[in-house]
């Protein structure tokens, strides 16, 4: 069985992004960038069907500008066989990037599509079930645990007060949550040899699909600031605050 | 044209959501239906016609629904989508898990977790875990957005809507349900708390979480919660992880003890409406974050606390 992974180059987790002076997007320019956390966790799911001999060849797949063969590059470290690059210049929003991955897995027939569960930037959380969608698959989304059982995907999905077991027939798409696995750490050697694997650029446009944009980002702004706080020298103090001034206690 | 909002329900009731959703949907000035799919609907579908702005209860019942799978659940809201201009669920595992596949059935982009509707089709959202606040306006004939429901007044009720029947498609035959795994409690479920009490890694242990931690909580009549770093370190049950990767909440009060206050976290409670953070370490983020701050050993401040409330 063939597995499509899906990845995105982020700024890295532990960047604290910045706001153009103007308020019309985030400043990405120079900022360290990385493949998206969630996505490291879908290719190392990707990586344990493989080395169990439940999957034969594992492929990453990113739409973005050039600059994000990177993330690709992480994905062949971690032991991807191959990648494709589905290059757009302009950044494409989920329904479009389900559009492109969807024209993909028609071409390349993978039995098992994997995706992170949201991406750390735009925190969009939709690209997976979107793909599912379009491809008339089943979907198992923010999972925790993963097995391949008789033709089906049993899935562990994290949800409010616990977590749900379902079945999804093959192929499907699945989007995996942190608690999934623990990715692998990447070595040197790793990445030199990661360096020899093929990466297939192809042009978005090829497709002919229309990835423009549905939203339009009208600003960014900083969160909305809390008031001061009020720091209490003591318990008393904190009772008295919260029953008197908060009107939290009786 | 109207609203529709997806309801989430469980154990025959309605979850708080649907109340504050049908609120949000009074901004676009429409009739707003709302969408119950499931089984044995009776009674959440009194329970929604009694609400306050609700025009018609949209009920699909049928035994396959019985834990509403993504696929069901969003070939039926597709199947009727073209005729409403705005569909609204919660920003929840639910939500997020069914209206992204609606939308792409009905070819539209999603708006999700939206925390402000400025404008019939202009939205905030939080990006970069709740760093950035993006204004975003949506070209699509049909808005498709998921609210963070706690940031929106529940409507009232003392409504008497119509409740229309409707028939359920097949199911799609593509997911099995097997099971729910639900951690028990006799604790209020923490996304609806009025009063959470979270602890960090700096608890030291699960016991500890126990001992120190839920006697406060309990006498506030409220739940536990925990950061990441905690639930990783084997101290709290994922289920009550709060942060971009577990729970969203929004309590009356939410107390931070032994939370340094990383932004993973604190995308998590910052809509709280009174915070208090305990923490021996002055220059804790969370203090930023905090209405009341105290500075000090939780070890000794939350039993004292625990002890000093009636």
């Amino acid at each position: 069985m063939k597995l499509l992974v899906a990845v995105k180059r982020v700024v890295d987790h532990n960047i604290k992004v910045h706001i153009k002076p103007d308020g019309s997007d985030v400043e990405l320019a120079g900022a360290r960038m990385s493949i998206n956390p969630f996505d490291e966790n879908a290719v190392e799911a990707a990586m344990r069907l493989k080395e169990s001999g439940v999957a034969t060849e594992v492929v990453a797949v990113t739409v973005g500008p050039a600059a994000a063969q990177d993330v690709l590059r992480h994905a062949l470290a971690m032991g991807a066989d191959r990648a494709i690059l589905l290059e757009s210049s302009k950044a494409v929003q989920p329904l479009g990037v389900a559009r492109l991955l969807k024209a993909l897995v028609e071409r390349e027939q993978p039995g098992l599509v994997l995706l992170g569960k949201q991406s750390i930037d735009d925190d969009t959380c939709q690209t997976g079930q979107m793909l599912a969608a379009l491809l008339d698959y089943g979907q198992g989304t923010f999972i925790s645990a993963l097995e391949i059982e008789n033709g089906e995907a049993v899935v562990t999905r994290e949800i409010e007060g616990g977590t749900e077991k379902i079945a999804v027939t093959l192929p499907a798409v699945l989007t995996a949550d942190l608690r999934l696995n623990e990715p692998r750490y990447v070595k040197l050697p790793n990445l030199m040899m990661a360096k020899k694997k093929p990466i297939q650029t192809i042009s978005a446009s090829e497709f002919g699909i229309d990835v423009s944009p549905r939203l339009a980002l009208v600003k960014v702004a900083d969160p909305p600031a809390r008031r001061a706080c009020v720091m209490v020298d003591n318990v008393q103090e904190l009772v008295e605050k919260l029953r008197s001034e908060a009107g939290v206690l009786p | 044209m109207s609203v529709l909002i997806l309801a989430e329900h469980e154990n025959q009731k309605l979850k708080p959501s649907v109340a504050q959703l049908i609120s949000a949907a009074q901004c676009w000035n429409q009739t707003v239906h709302v969408l119950l799919v499931g089984n044995d609907l009776a009674a959440a579908a009194q329970g929604a016609a009694a609400i306050t702005g609700v025009a018609s209860v949209m009920r699909v019942e049928a035994p396959h629904l019985q834990h509403p799978l993504a696929e069901d659940v969003a070939n039926i809201i597709a199947g009727m989508g073209r005729e409403y201009s705005v569909i609204l669920a919660a920003h929840s595992a639910f939500g997020r898990n069914v209206l992204p596949r609606a939308a792409a059935l009905l070819d539209v982009e999603m708006v999700g977790n939206v925390v402000e509707i400025q404008a019939p089709a202009t939205y905030v959202r939080p990006i970069y875990v709740g760093n950035v606040f993006a204004t975003v306006r949506s070209n699509d004939p049909i808005q498709v957005v998921t609210l963070r429901a706690s940031r929106f007044d529940a409507a009232d009720t003392g409504n008497n809507a119509e409740i229309v029947n409707l028939t359920a498609p097949p199911a799609s035959a593509k997911t099995r349900w097997l099971s729910e795994m639900r951690n028990p409690s006799d604790r209020p479920e923490l996304g609806s708390a009025s009063v959470v009490v979270s602890g960090g890694r700096s608890l030291g242990s699960a016991e500890n979480f126990e001992s120190v931690l839920a006697p406060l909580a309990d006498k506030l009549h409220g739940v536990l919660g925990a950061t990441r770093s905690a639930v990783d370190a084997g101290f709290a049950p994922n289920d009550i992880q709060i942060g971009q990767t577990g729970t969203v909440v929004a309590p009356e009060l939410y107390i931070a003890v032994g939370i340094s206050g990383a932004v993973q976290h604190t995308a998590g409670m910052q809509d709280s409406k009174i915070v208090v953070a305990i923490n021996h370490d002055p220059d804790a983020a969370i203090f930023q974050m905090a209405d009341y701050g105290l500075v000090a050993d939780l070890f000794e401040a939350v039993p004292a606390l625990t002890a000093a409330l009636p």
